[in-house]
């Protein structure tokens, strides 16, 4: 986890024998040896992750210098990586020439809350029940929420569409919402379930005997303790939620003004020629929040995607 | 308090919001699916049972074993793809060197930002005449000319497989590292004590520990690359001619397409039989898993 001078330091500073600090501390402490590279290693790792983050970042590198880019600049040849002209017009065109873009903005942020608050109030319930109650059935129940986890929504479009039309929800947030949220709980109370195993007993146990019902033990016990637990789920899935809106976006909606980003961008490869660097300035202007919380939240997502991972 | 009657009328109250969701968008939809595969359903409010003429329709057409087969492909390459990848990445961050907290948060991007916003760059960094992995070819001199790599058939297979690569890594590597992690420091500073090499310990200690995580995030990502359908629907519809069509694009056009719901149908519980043959060999894999874990 340390860095390599840091780890040395807090090795010399461990070590009582200052006489001979060098041996001292070789002997001392595997820890730091065991992490020290050679010079060539080091040049190794760092062009090994160069290369990584490269395949990893490279769309969007590219996305930002064509979205600097102008048309005629872009539509040219031979090809140029760094932009030869800086213009950051299309950051201003962008507004005029989608004009709902904010309001796309919007849509993407706040059908991705509905669905974590919709996932949340029926998950935490779920989760608690499934952590701390026995009865004929509750694995195989378990068993068939995990596999609804399988099931992508594609492959279900048809009835699904027949099911929003019934429900007369076509062309409304709902028909976003709903089938959203329905593939995002399994996850979730597998997550939760995990998180609340690891609660003692012994605390509901005790607020029983002092006489607490069931639903004031889940809500003054439980709940407060499992907030932690709560607070990743819940990012999971507005994460979950809004990278992956697009196709019941773009099946159960066809009202520009619920549009979320993804599918009010979509419109773009509908014309003769794709306006690139709008397109990609309109996406960076889309994605720049969700960029700067990751930043903050990197914990949470990795906890989460830690103890997601199906191991009993 | 486990077993008595009052208990599980609790818990199944507290259950009952998740079970009921999950009936009406989830199970219910998948039993009209079933229902509808018999039925020539289509944009007309009645429709008529057909009996099996769906199934003998798909399959007697040819193409439906070759779109089968491309599937169980692409999804192959992918996930092997993303597995390798993966625990690359997982490799080079898990290194103590500096920068690490900063390199492991530049990898999560694809997998946050809306995954169309991601293929959209990448449909870009396609475009034949002016995108850039065609302009660096050509700078480079590996290419003499502009390649449209979603216009030809194999370049666009790969290209789709490349870009769903793309989406899947950061995942797998986040993963991946957390499971190399959790493995016992005393092993390896064991081994570096008797004078195993970084790669040694890499492959008799790491490795053999993670086998469990490889086969996990396998069976996930297979799972959800073989439902795989944002990505090849954006870059290239199914085409050209066919040939990125997988079984998800075939039963999007299908149904959503052509309206023909009946046919879509009968091609989505094929799929569903996949998925669900998936289903329980994971479910297999992880009950092994935690038994050998109690050992």
């Amino acid at each position: 986890m340390t860095d390599i001078p840091r780890s040395q330091e807090v090795a010399s500073v461990d070590s009582p024998a200052l006489v001979k600090p060098q041996r001292k501390v070789r002997a001392r402490s595997s820890r730091a040896m065991i992490d020290r590279y050679k010079w060539y290693e080091i040049a190794a790792l760092y062009t090994g992750i160069a290369v990584f983050l490269f395949f990893v970042l490279a769309p969007f590198i590219e996305g930002f210098l064509v979205s600097l880019k102008p048309l005629a600049q872009l539509f040219s040849r031979p090809y140029t990586f760094i932009p030869k002209m800086w213009s950051f017009d299309a950051y201003f065109t962008i507004w005029t020439s989608v004009p709902a873009l904010a309001l796309h903005i919007f849509n993407s942020f706040f059908i991705s809350t509905v669905v974590t608050l919709i996932v949340i109030a029926i998950v935490v319930p779920a989760a608690y029940a499934f952590a701390r109650f026995r009865f004929a059935g509750s694995g195989l129940l378990l068993g068939i929420f995990l596999a609804v986890n399988m099931f992508s929504g594609a492959v279900l479009l048809i009835p699904l569409f027949r099911l929003m039309r019934s429900l007369g929800l076509l062309n409304t947030y709902w028909a976003m919402i709903v089938p959203g949220a329905a593939f995002l709980i399994p996850s979730s109370i597998w997550l939760l379930r995990t998180y609340m195993l690891r609660i003692p007993r012994e605390l509901d146990e005790a607020a029983w005997v002092d006489g607490a019902s069931r639903l004031y033990t889940l809500r003054r016990v439980i709940l407060p303790l499992a907030m932690p637990g709560i607070v990743v789920v819940a990012i999971m899935t507005f994460i979950g939620a809004y990278a992956q809106q697009f196709i019941f976006a773009l099946t159960f909606n066809s009202r520009t003004e619920f549009m979320p980003l993804p599918i009010g961008l979509f419109a773009f490869f509908g014309k003769q020629e794709v306006i690139w660097n709008e397109l990609m300035a309109a996406s960076f202007v889309g994605i720049l929040p969700v960029m700067i919380v990751i930043v903050f939240l990197q914990r949470y997502l990795v906890a989460g995607l830690t103890a997601g991972a199906i191991k009993q | 308090m486990t077993s008595s009657r009052n208990a599980v009328l609790f818990a199944l109250a507290l259950l009952a919001p998740a079970v009921l969701y999950i009936l009406a968008i989830v199970a219910y939809p998948l039993f009209d699916t079933i229902i509808l595969s018999f039925t020539n359903a289509s944009l007309r409010q009645e429709y008529d049972f057909v009996g099996w003429a769906n199934y003998q329709r798909i399959f007697g057409a040819g193409n439906f074993t070759e779109v089968i087969l491309r599937t169980f492909i692409w999804t192959f390459f992918s996930v092997s793809m993303k597995m390798v990848i993966g625990m690359l990445g997982a490799v080079l961050l898990n290194a103590a060197i500096p920068g690490q907290t900063v390199f492991r948060i530049l990898t999560m991007p694809p997998w946050i930002v809306p995954m169309a916003i991601g293929i959209y760059m990448w449909a870009w960094m396609y475009n034949g005449q002016f995108g850039m992995i065609s302009g660096l070819m050509q700078n480079f001199g590996l290419i003499d000319k502009p390649w449209p790599f979603l216009a030809q058939g194999s370049s666009a297979f790969w290209a789709t497989i490349v870009t769903d690569v793309w989406i899947g890594v950061p995942m797998v590597t986040i993963y991946f590292l957390a499971a190399m992690q959790s493995i016992p420091r005393d092993l390896h500073e064991a081994a570096w004590a008797d004078g195993a090499g970084r790669f040694y310990r890499f492959r008799r200690i790491t490795l053999p520990l993670m086998v469990p995580a490889i086969i996990t995030m396998s069976l996930l990502s297979l799972i959800a690359t073989f439902n795989s359908f944002d990505i090849i629907w954006i870059l290239t519809q199914g085409g050209p001619s066919g040939q990125t069509t997988t079984m998800i694009i075939d039963t999007y056009r299908t149904a959503i397409g052509s309206r023909k719901y009946g046919e879509g149908a009968a091609r989505a519980v094929v799929i569903s039989l996949f998925v669900i043959a998936f289903c329980i060999v994971y479910f297999r894999a992880v009950r092994r898993l935690s038994q050998g874990e109690a050992k």
